[in-house]
């Protein structure tokens, strides 16, 4: 009979977590941004359908870091979850809250009781109808929640990138403000000094898309001229 | 949530909404889930249970689109149930279905259908193809047999606009969930013979859009004129029917203030003939 090894529970979880931070940084980094026009989210990703950013809900959003394959698994989870809750009461009481919780009990089971924990970290946003009630909750791969203010920067070097986005956020931004806002946060990890809009993904939860487009779904993902044209604006 | 093995994975991977509910909620599925064989309580096809019933639909298509307009009245027997029942409703971005039947059970399967389309879009990123919508409301009309066997069936009559063939079309349905696609024009529900009939005068080919809406408002008058359970436009507590338009842009509902005009016209005319019908 084999004797196993007595590891301590302070380094079985310390060692968990050293394995999904290597997992989560050797990723691209995504910014959730909370604007005036609504919240906008924009990833480094030049994939054009292998998505990091997804609509969960008429005001919620979805971007992740981390391994596609577990990410997508939490981004199903959590439409069904959100569709079941809000086709067995009503669409107005699916929060981002509730859906937060809900992944926030996922990933805590996953680290403590599966072989390996997710790589991902996560965010999720609600738009409000004024920026003071936007929320924006950041999940990690242990479970943690945090309730964040303004942006939410993750994956890759996300210290550098958040620097520099914390440096120019204002809440006064529209959507080209927040985007641009973003794309210099995104570079300020590189080289180079602008991304190509090819190589990004680009969604905006939008604050008034009942009045501006008719419909109660928020989510709009930016195709690559849409971001063309809105860089294009003047300030 | 880590599956074990692939096989399972890839049988649980669904991007259908009513397979999940089934799945997992199917106490939250608008059809009964009753083993085989066993009677529903709510009543047998000798005496069906007394409910709202929805009445007349019709639909048409029209120069570079279809559209579907429905009359506001749901009846129980002899008695008016709602004289402001809306039956026409967005399935999604291009596509609208109207219901005849037992209100309460149709408005919770177009509810159904309407998540269903939305849930696929979310899950899979793209729209669900026309043929793929009107598939998937034919399997919810058929999971419905059990009750329509005890009176309380369903009638969907399904309307979109298809983008890559780049026309309207039109699907109607039976209550064992056959689909039929359906040329020029077609009608559903009690009123809707005498709907039929309107339209067969008044359809023509390349019709424009606001010709098609009167067309629409006028055959629902006709239906109305002659069925009691279809409410006519009502001036009174000013209510028209409830008109959407399916084109190349998407579903939009035909203003009130349109629908008041159009029906005002229809009733003028009909006063100055003098006519009895």
């Amino acid at each position: 009979m084999t004797q196993q090894f007595y590891v301590s529970p302070e380094q079985l979880m310390k060692d968990r977590a050293d394995f999904a931070r290597k997992g989560i940084a050797r990723g691209r980094s995504v910014v959730v941004i909370s604007c005036r026009d609504g919240i906008a989210l924009v990833a480094e990703n030049p994939s054009p359908s292998l998505h990091k950013i997804g609509e969960i809900y008429d005001k919620i959003a979805f971007a992740a870091v981390g391994k596609y394959n577990e990410f997508e698994s939490l981004r199903q989870a959590g439409v069904r979850y959100a569709d079941v809750r809000g086709y067995s009461y009503d669409r107005e009481d699916v929060t981002a809250r509730g859906l937060a919780s809900v992944y926030a009990q996922s990933l805590g089971a996953v680290f403590t009781a599966e072989q390996k924990p997710f790589e991902v970290e996560l965010a999720v946003a609600e738009v409000g109808s004024s920026p003071d009630e936007d929320h924006l909750y950041r999940l990690t791969f242990d479970g943690s929640i945090a309730d964040e203010k303004g942006f939410i920067v993750m994956g890759g070097q996300a210290d550098k990138v958040s620097e520099a986005v914390a440096a120019g956020w204002q809440g006064a931004l529209d959507f080209a403000g927040a985007i641009r806002l973003a794309l210099a946060g995104l570079v300020a990890d590189k080289e180079t000094t602008t991304l190509p809009p090819s190589a990004v993904e680009v969604a905006v939860l939008d604050r008034g898309s009942e009045s501006s487009r008719g419909t109660r779904r928020a989510f709009r993902r930016l195709e690559d001229a849409d971001i063309t044209a809105l860089l294009a604006e003047e300030n | 949530m880590q599956e074990t093995t692939a096989n399972q994975v890839a049988a649980n991977a669904t991007s259908s909404f009513t397979e999940h509910l089934q799945r997992q909620r199917p106490d939250l599925l608008p059809f009964g889930q009753l083993p085989f064989g066993q009677q529903h309580p709510a009543g047998n096809a000798a005496a069906p249970l007394q409910a709202p019933h929805g009445t007349t639909i019709v639909a048409l298509t029209y120069a570079g689109g279809v559209l579907m307009a429905g009359d506001r009245r749901a009846t129980m027997g002899n008695v008016i149930a709602s004289r402001h029942i809306e039956k026409v409703f967005p399935a999604d971005q291009f596509s609208v279905l109207g219901i005849a039947g037992t209100a309460g059970i149709a408005l919770d399967i177009t509810r159904l259908f309407q998540v269903e389309l939305e849930h696929y879009e979310k899950i899979e990123g793209t729209l669900l193809s026309l043929d793929g919508k009107a598939n998937r409301l034919g399997a919810m009309v058929r999971s419905n047999l059990p009750m329509a066997m005890q009176g309380l069936a369903v009638v969907p009559l399904f309307a979109g606009f298809d983008r890559p063939a780049g026309l309207g079309r039109l699907f109607s349905y039976d209550v064992t969930g056959g689909r039929y696609e359906e040329q020029e024009h077609h009608t559903v529900g009690s009123g809707s013979m005498f709907a039929r009939g309107a339209l067969k005068k008044l359809w023509r080919p390349n019709l424009p859009e606001r010709d098609a809406v009167a067309v629409a408002v006028e055959a629902l008058y006709d239906a109305a004129d002659d069925d009691s359970a279809t409410g006519g436009p009502d001036p009174v507590r000013q209510l028209w029917p409830v008109v959407y338009t399916v084109n190349r842009t998407g579903a939009f509902r035909v203003p009130e203030h349109d629908l008041a005009a159009m029906a005002g016209a229809i009733i003028e005319s009909r006063a100055v003939a003098q006519r009895e019908a």
